[in-house]
């Protein structure tokens, strides 16, 4: 790599002396141009409501401002709900990247690591028995399920086909005691667990945004210190060995990150469906590259999920529908386009 | 291809014999549907029944509650299975089911949409629809899947399917979370059982499901060549869009029929065709028909179970799929190195 003349498609490079490092330009383009859409989505879905609050008396709150009557209603009530959908769409989208690239399946999401199926039994068992706690009880199912899942996959060491199939096989258990569960209870609770099931930010408060705030400040840093060995990963497990990676230890990292960052956002805000499975594969053709970009995935999952929490709220309102059901309406069609735009070959 | 030519005649001794006692065991699960139950008949009783029918309870049992849910069983576990092997075999996707190209979602909109509009209430009333649904989403699917430049590749298609089926999806959880009435029905279809069903059903799908295992039987062989990638398939003489289309309808016949007369019972279509490779190796000549003569062993001894375990009530075949072959699979998993797709 001394060649004074290296050129990196679509990478300038920057160099200080020793050092070097190579700028993926499109992916910085992306990911800014996502963060932008990203607060202006939020700015206009925190002001949108019974009582609208405009842009400017949304900065006068934010900076102390306000009359009583706007602080309540945007630090209390709307605040939240924007802030727990941005967080719960930026730590899905991770840990789809995650597991997409270390499982190299694009059809992969956390998911194949039991989290989702794990939270709803946890969730649905809550509801149904009556229990309450529904966060605590989700959170409990996923980490539960996934580290069943890793223990079960673990035969002297972790083998990522063997790991994709054991949580197969350990979903379909779990989604059939949802619907056992389901089968059992009377309508009324079976309407509940339907709305958590499809992912709602109804309602959310501090409660739910504190846990993930604090979830996503520890586990973001690791996702992308774990990424680098992902790239190596990508190779396949022999390679990967052969370049010097020390793979169970690596391999351990990303799962525990990728389920961590799933069950805190699932545990918070429901299984807000195709999120981590949609955006990972947006953001990598949008980006190009090999893998799903880490931080461009993050601002494409809050943003999807805070666009559609807002467009929730809108289309029938009064009322209001889950989130996790305009998740798919929306991304589906932008995941399509980009399918037939380029038909490029990405096998994950 | 002489390399190939001699390593199948090694294995077509044995292979021939695994086909055989994989008939037999099917035979057995046949028996133990027809003689098990609520009520226990004698393996002789059954014969009976089934040559001689006289007047006699054994008699009604057999013909009547117990032989159209066997006739279903033996239907739908070969069509779950062949068309789990085909759907494997063209992603190269160990974690593709049946299901995927839009059947299971397309099918499930519009049982909704016939509880909830058409107000149909019984099982028999749904195989239209729901048909009509998997067929719809699956043109829909690899219509959107061929579109792209490359044509039909299995990454796109797997992807429009994965992508329209969670839109399908989200319709249908739509339509039921403001319709409790018609959630507390559908949440007994969408499990996937074969109890209440009767002969019309079988009828009804029977032409589907021969036609999707013929063309599933065509395809097969061509599976092996796409393996090797579309670049070899295609010197080697694969049509290759040819190729994944007759896959792509056999999965959409099969599957399609399977799930319009019992539910979506993808599961069984996602882990046969691993257990049946384990049998086989890659060779999809064998693997196609190893697999659906599982599917059928599996999908009755789910059946048997449910309605053993929780006697005299059911346990719905989806769920007993779920909680028995689950661990079963996962067993399997960790006890045999898996071959690879």
């Amino acid at each position: 790599m001394s060649s004074p003349l290296l050129v990196l498609p679509g990478r300038r490079v920057l160099r200080a002396g020793p050092v070097s490092a190579a700028i993926p330009l499109r992916t910085v383009a992306v990911t800014l141009l996502a963060l932008a859409a990203t607060v202006a989505a939020g700015v206009v879905a925190v002001g949108h409501g019974d009582f609208p609050i405009s842009p400017e008396t949304v900065w006068q709150v934010v900076t102390g401002g306000g009359t009583r009557i706007e602080r309540h209603i945007l630090l209390n009530l709307r605040l939240p709900r924007v802030l727990c959908g941005l967080l719960a769409g930026a730590a899905l989208a991770v840990a789809g990247a995650l597991t997409q690239t270390f499982a190299r399946n694009p059809l992969a999401s956390p998911d194949v690591l039991g989290v989702t199926y794990g939270a709803s039994v946890g969730a649905v068992a809550a509801i149904v028995l009556g229990v309450g706690l529904i966060p605590i009880a989700a959170l409990a199912g996923a980490l539960l399920s996934a580290a069943a899942i890793y223990l079960l996959a673990w035969r002297q060491g972790i083998d990522g086909y063997r790991l994709v199939l054991i949580g197969l096989g350990a979903g379909q258990l779990l989604a059939g005691i949802t619907s056992w569960l389901l089968l059992r209870a009377d309508v009324a609770d079976v309407s509940r667990a339907s709305i958590w099931l499809s992912g709602s930010l109804a309602g959310r408060d501090w409660s739910h945004v504190r846990p993930l705030a604090v979830a996503l400040v520890v586990l973001l840093p690791a996702a992308v210190a774990v990424s680098i060995a992902l790239r190596v990963l990508q190779f396949g497990d022999d390679t990967a060995r052969g370049l010097g990676l020390r793979l169970q230890g690596a391999q351990l990292a990303v799962v525990v990150v990728a389920a961590a960052l799933a069950a805190a956002a699932v545990a918070a805000a429901g299984p807000i469906e195709f999120v981590a499975f949609v955006v990972p594969q947006i953001a990598l053709r949008l980006c190009g590259g090999s893998r799903p970009p880490l931080v461009a995935s993050a601002v494409l999952g809050a943003f999807l999920v805070v666009g559609c929490d807002l467009l929730a709220r809108i289309v029938v309102a009064p009322e209001e529908l889950p989130v996790g059901l305009l998740t798919a309406m929306v991304g589906t069609p932008y995941l399509l386009w980009l399918l037939l735009r380029r038909s490029r070959r990405i096998s994950g | 291809m002489t390399a190939a030519g001699t390593l199948t005649r090694t294995g077509r001794g044995s292979r021939l014999v695994g086909l055989g006692a994989l008939l037999l065991l099917a035979a057995v699960a046949v028996l133990l549907s027809l003689g098990l139950g609520a009520q226990a008949l004698h393996p002789a009783e059954v014969w009976q029944a089934l040559v001689h029918p006289d007047g006699s309870d054994a008699t009604a049992v057999v013909r009547e509650l117990r032989g159209p849910r066997t006739v279903l069983g033996v239907l739908v576990g070969l069509a779950l299975g062949a068309a789990g092997a085909l759907m494997q075999g063209h992603t190269r996707n160990p974690i593709a089911d049946p299901g995927l190209l839009g059947v299971s979602a397309g099918a499930s909109l519009a049982v909704v949409l016939a509880i909830s509009i058409f107000k149909i209430n019984d099982f028999h009333g749904y195989v239209w629809f729901a048909f009509a649904g998997a067929l719809v989403a699956s043109v829909l699917v690899f219509s959107l899947g061929a579109a792209g430049a490359g044509g039909p590749t299995p990454v796109t298609l797997a992807l429009a399917g994965m992508a329209l089926s969670a839109l399908f999806a989200s319709f249908t959880s739509s339509i039921l979370i403001n319709d409790p009435d018609t959630l507390s029905v559908f949440r007994f279809w969408v499990v996937g059982s074969l109890a209440g069903r009767d002969y019309a059903t079988a009828w009804a799908v029977l032409p589907f499901i021969v036609a999707g295992l013929i063309v599933a039987a065509i395809n097969a062989p061509a599976l092996n060549a796409l393996g090797l990638g579309e670049d070899v398939a295609r010197a080697l003489g694969q049509n290759i869009v040819v190729a994944r289309t007759l896959g792509v309808t056999a999965i959409v016949l099969l599957a399609g029929a399977a799930t319009a007369a019992v539910g979506p019972l993808a599961f069984a279509g996602l882990i046969v065709p691993h257990i049946a490779r384990v049998l086989t190796g890659p060779d999809h000549r064998w693997l196609v028909p190893f697999a659906a003569l599982l599917g059928v062993s599996l999908v009755l001894i789910a059946d048997v179970a449910g309605r053993l375990i929780a006697s005299p009530a059911e346990l719905q075949t989806g769920i007993v799929l779920a909680f028995v072959g689950a661990p079963f699979f996962i067993w399997l998993v960790r006890r045999i190195r898996m071959v690879r797709l």
